[in-house]
């Protein structure tokens, strides 16, 4: 359980994270996203203590990340930038990590082998490629068995074998029922593994909201129709909650508010012939986008409201 | 260590897993792991053996220097013609300090250049522990090392020299304080170094700073008025260090354990701003 109130970084003039709240419930995917510079590696920064809030508080399990006796048994924490010393082996680096908990060997050998790194784990970590390297750092983060694994970009970067890889691995620790939160800036990667999100732009909360909710708000299904006479068609669907648009000109219809069941059976009432009806779901990315786009905008226009509407 | 006794765990946590392992980190353990990190780094190797080297040779090298300029019958300058098994054996303290004080930059400045700090303080997010430690760990590794390295310098260097005016034994009074001076000498260079690093994060400005304070300070020193000269030169890093490993000692500089006082103050103070730098700033 992370939970963030009115969690704020300023770095000079510029606010990186700006009064956010959530909360990543327990069992869950949680997904973070939010356009590059957004305020998400700041975010998990601040919630291992590796970053200072200007103001707000991030508490871990219910206190802050620094109070707990055993930090990487609350959170194992995969960070964006590199984390290891590159003239170290890969198992000294877990081995180091794991005295300061009194964590035994056999738990470094199991975290070795289970981020497949059992053939190179005598290596310097230096000479890793960039998929090893976040094997390794994905290691790290489960040494402590946590409850909570926060992973920030795991898949920047990767080959398509490791993107896989990572993939499986979230759904995995969250078939164990582990809490997961992981950041991203595509929508699509995240829609794949995450129950929640959490979405920011320049730092506020854009949206609080699960998979199925924002596919909703964004508009839900569109209905796409062509058809001879565009214009009476129009007339016959036009109804309460029906939204109708169309091009001047053009045979088709984009219709929201309609099954396209619901459509074909209208038109075939009235006789009216049809090309073509497809049912067109508006996808996570475009619903993600439009969020996006609209704080950009919202930002813009209204600077100086900023101050008062953040508390 | 005392902050790191952690309040017992609440029974609410014991009773939603009471299968989980439970883990501590105590200062004891951060020792263990900085023990562990010093010696799984090949630099550590390479820069000590460095270390021990120059304190070694150079101390065999101007002690046969002294020897053969004595056999020639060659007029040799006031300094050398004064000097004693202690003070040419030791000649090497010079450049071993460089080597260790770097060592020490590297300790911390180098897991602030490589991005591995953020692993170590993820694991350990009351910070201070580390810095201890890593002080600790070094400042007594450099001490054994150097300790070591001045007595073989003196073993080797007073049987070269022996016969000479400068002929000493490890009987001789002051000798052994001597020589435990400048291995205490050369672990607090050590200990100075890894608070430099850890205070200027950069491993570049760390070395900097460090040569800057034992060798270039003193130089610079010189160029103020003689009547303030004599107030503050003793008290410089470098000056109070060497009295506490010198033999003889005059109304210029400080005694041994004076000297040991203001060393030891000396590298508070860069532990102090190292350790508000470290518990103040953002990693």
């Amino acid at each position: 359980m992370i939970e963030a109130q009115q969690l704020t970084k300023r770095y000079g003039e510029k606010t990186a994270v700006d009064g956010l709240d959530f909360t990543v419930k327990p069992g869950t995917v949680t997904g973070f996203l939010g356009p590059n510079g957004a305020g998400k590696s700041t975010t998990m920064r601040m919630i291992v203590g590796l970053d200072a809030p200007t103001s707000g508080s991030v508490t871990v399990n219910g206190h802050r990340y620094a109070r707990h006796q055993a930090p990487l048994q609350e959170v194992g924490a995969l960070l964006e930038a590199k984390s290891i010393h590159p003239g170290r082996s890969a198992y000294h680096h877990l081995r180091a990590l794991a005295l300061t908990h009194g964590i035994p060997r056999r738990r470094v050998d199991e975290v070795v082998e289970l981020a497949g790194l059992g053939s190179v784990a005598k290596k310097r970590a230096g000479a890793f490629s960039l998929g090893m390297g976040q094997r390794l750092g994905i290691a790290a983060a489960l040494l402590g068995d946590p409850q909570t694994v926060m992973l920030d970009e795991p898949v920047n970067g990767l080959d398509p074998e490791g993107v896989l890889w990572i993939r499986n691995l979230l759904t995995s620790l969250a078939d164990e029922g582990r809490t997961v939160f992981v950041s991203s800036h595509l929508m699509s990667e995240v829609a794949l593994v995450a129950d929640h999100l959490i979405i920011v732009g320049r730092g506020r909360l854009l949206a609080d909201t699960t998979v199925r909710d924002l596919v909703r708000e964004a508009g839900g299904d569109t209905v796409k129709v062509a058809t001879q006479d565009p214009a009476r068609l129009r007339d016959v669907l036009a109804g309460p909650g029906v939204e109708i648009t169309g091009r001047i000109g053009t045979e088709e219809l984009q219709v929201t508010g309609m099954s396209a069941r619901e459509i074909g059976l209208k038109a075939a009432e009235h006789g009216i012939p049809l090309f073509e009806l497809t049912t067109k779901a508006v996808s996570l990315e475009e619903a993600f986008m439009e969020l996006t786009r609209d704080a950009v905008e919202y930002h813009g226009s209204t600077g100086t409201e900023t101050s008062g509407s953040a508390a | 260590m005392s902050t790191l006794t952690a309040t017992p765990e609440t029974p609410e946590a014991a009773t939603r897993a009471p299968a989980r392992p439970v883990y501590r980190v105590t200062g004891r353990r951060v020792l263990a792991s900085e023990w562990a990190k010093l010696w799984s780094l090949r630099s550590t190797w390479i820069t000590l053996g460095l270390g021990l080297l120059f304190l070694v040779a150079f101390g065999v090298i101007a002690a046969s220097h002294y020897k053969s300029n004595l056999d020639s019958g060659r007029h040799m300058d006031r300094d050398f013609a004064t000097a004693t098994a202690v003070g040419l054996s030791l000649f090497g303290t010079n450049f071993a300090q460089l080597a260790l004080g770097v060592l020490g930059v590297l300790v911390t400045a180098g897991e602030y250049s490589t991005g591995m700090i953020r692993s170590t303080l993820a694991a350990v997010p009351r910070r201070l522990p580390v810095l201890w430690s890593k002080a600790a760990v070094y400042g007594l590794v450099a001490l054994v090392v150097a300790t070591a390295g001045a007595f073989v310098a003196f073993l080797v260097g007073s049987r070269i020299v022996s016969g000479t005016p400068a002929a000493m034994g490890l009987g001789h009074a002051g000798v052994v304080r001597s020589l435990l001076g400048a291995g205490l000498y050369l672990g607090l260079v050590g200990v100075i170094g890894a608070a430099l690093g850890a205070l200027l994060r950069s491993v570049a400005g760390g070395i900097s700073v460090l040569v800057a304070a034992l060798m270039l300070v003193p130089g610079l020193v010189s160029l103020l008025p003689t009547s303030w000269q004599g107030d503050i030169d003793p008290y410089l890093p470098s000056h109070a260090g060497e009295s506490i490993f010198a033999l003889t000692h005059d109304s210029t500089t400080l005694s041994p354990s004076a000297g040991l006082l203001v060393f030891l103050g000396w590298t508070a103070l860069a532990l102090a701003g190292a350790a508000y730098r470290l518990l103040r700033s953002d990693v």
